[in-house]
């Protein structure tokens, strides 16, 4: 893989300025919902990274600590390097803050309005249906024999099952296959 | 309630919540900003968590925002944003650096092979997770547009903000009759 910091040109910066930006002001309940676009910008429209570049990049997001939009500096990270991945980080997470900050303003105003729970009902069954999307998209691409999908089943059963913190079966899942147990 | 929250210690309180927050922020902010510094009450946490669910963005980043503005305004919600984010951008650089110089080590892949199928896994159930709540109070109007979302975007491949601009004000409105209804 052939390092990509601080050789590409300015028109990589502006495709993930115009990518991330659009997105935030979509993103309702985060990054989680925007997978399937985020992939399908990254992979197949601009040719950033691989299928499995973009696995690899979105298990790395979820094994550190943070918000769920960091996935997106990781993208702006492979496609440009530091300026990539801090331009898709601002762009990720701008117009959403000065958004939530301008509602947060006049917000007392507005607290307990039919409309503003209607949207709020509205928006969240069709976010589910997107993460549900996600989700199928980055099994897809993650599991590509039986024994990741075997991790898979896995990893989900003790998320819903259990109250652990999945940062140690994430870690356990990573630690067995460096031993080549899922393939190279 | 303690007196409001000065800019520097927005930034620390947030900044605490990000580094001990893996795979989910929400209930260690709660810890903090509820149980620990008493800066919220538990219903001032609740409604400012719906109010940060119906806008974009994630939760907990909004919330930053929203705390940091009610306390200090502007350079309030700056600092309480820099600390959620600036250590885990930090990190995720250092480890997008050691992917791009490292990837092509059989013991890597291998792990990252293994670490991806396990995420993925994870997103799903929180998929789950998340639909429960929704399809128990009110399947007959959630389920038709949780599976539209789906199929727009899997079956028929079509760009996420066509789907969304598509589905959601059909869904809004359906929730608007619904809750009169109600």
């Amino acid at each position: 893989m052939v390092e990509a910091a601080g050789v590409k040109s300015g028109d990589t910066l502006l495709a993930l300025a115009a990518q991330f930006g659009g997105l935030s002001l979509i993103a309702f309940g985060g990054a989680n919902a925007l997978i399937p676009e985020i992939r399908h910008q990254s992979v197949d429209v601009h040719r950033w990274m691989t299928d499995q570049d973009f696995a690899a990049l979105y298990a790395i997001a979820q094994a550190c600590p943070g918000p769920n939009f960091l996935v997106s500096t990781l993208v702006g990270w492979k496609a440009a390097g530091l300026a990539g991945a801090l331009v898709a980080t601002a762009a990720m997470c701008g117009p959403s803050c000065l958004l939530t900050f301008w509602v947060a303003k006049a917000w007392d105003r507005y607290r307990e309005t039919e409309w503003r729970a209607a949207v709020g009902g509205g928006l969240a069954p069709v976010t589910v249906g997107f993460v549900f999307a996600s989700a199928f998209v980055l099994v897809r691409a993650a599991d590509a024999n039986w024994r990741l999908a075997a991790v898979s089943l896995l990893s989900a059963a003790l998320a819903y099952f259990t109250k652990l913190n999945p940062v140690w079966w994430l870690l356990g899942a990573g630690a067995i296959g460096a031993f080549g147990v899922f393939g190279r | 309630m303690t007196p409001a929250p000065t800019p520097r210690q927005l930034f620390v309180a947030f900044f605490q919540v990000a580094i001990s927050g893996f795979g989910g922020t929400l209930p260690f902010a709660r810890r903090m900003l509820v149980d620990k510094r008493a800066w919220l009450t538990p219903d001032d946490f609740t409604e400012t968590l719906s109010l940060c669910q119906s806008l974009p963005g994630p939760n907990i980043v909004n919330m930053s925002i929203v705390v940091g503005a009610r306390s200090a305004g502007a350079l309030g919600s700056l600092c309480a944003f820099a600390g959620l984010v600036g250590a885990p951008v930090l990190i995720i650089i250092t480890m997008g650096a050691l992917y791009s110089r490292f990837s092509d080590v059989p013991q890597v892949r291998g792990a990252l092979l293994g670490l991806g199928a396990a995420a993925s896994g994870l997103l799903a159930a929180t998929a789950v997770r998340t639909a429960e709540p929704l399809l128990r109070s009110r399947w007959k109007v959630a389920a038709p547009f949780v599976i539209a979302g789906f199929v727009g975007i899997v079956v028929l491949g079509a760009p996420l903000p066509y789907v969304l601009l598509a589905l959601a004000p059909l869904s809004i409105a359906v929730s608007w009759w619904w809750k009169r209804r109600a």
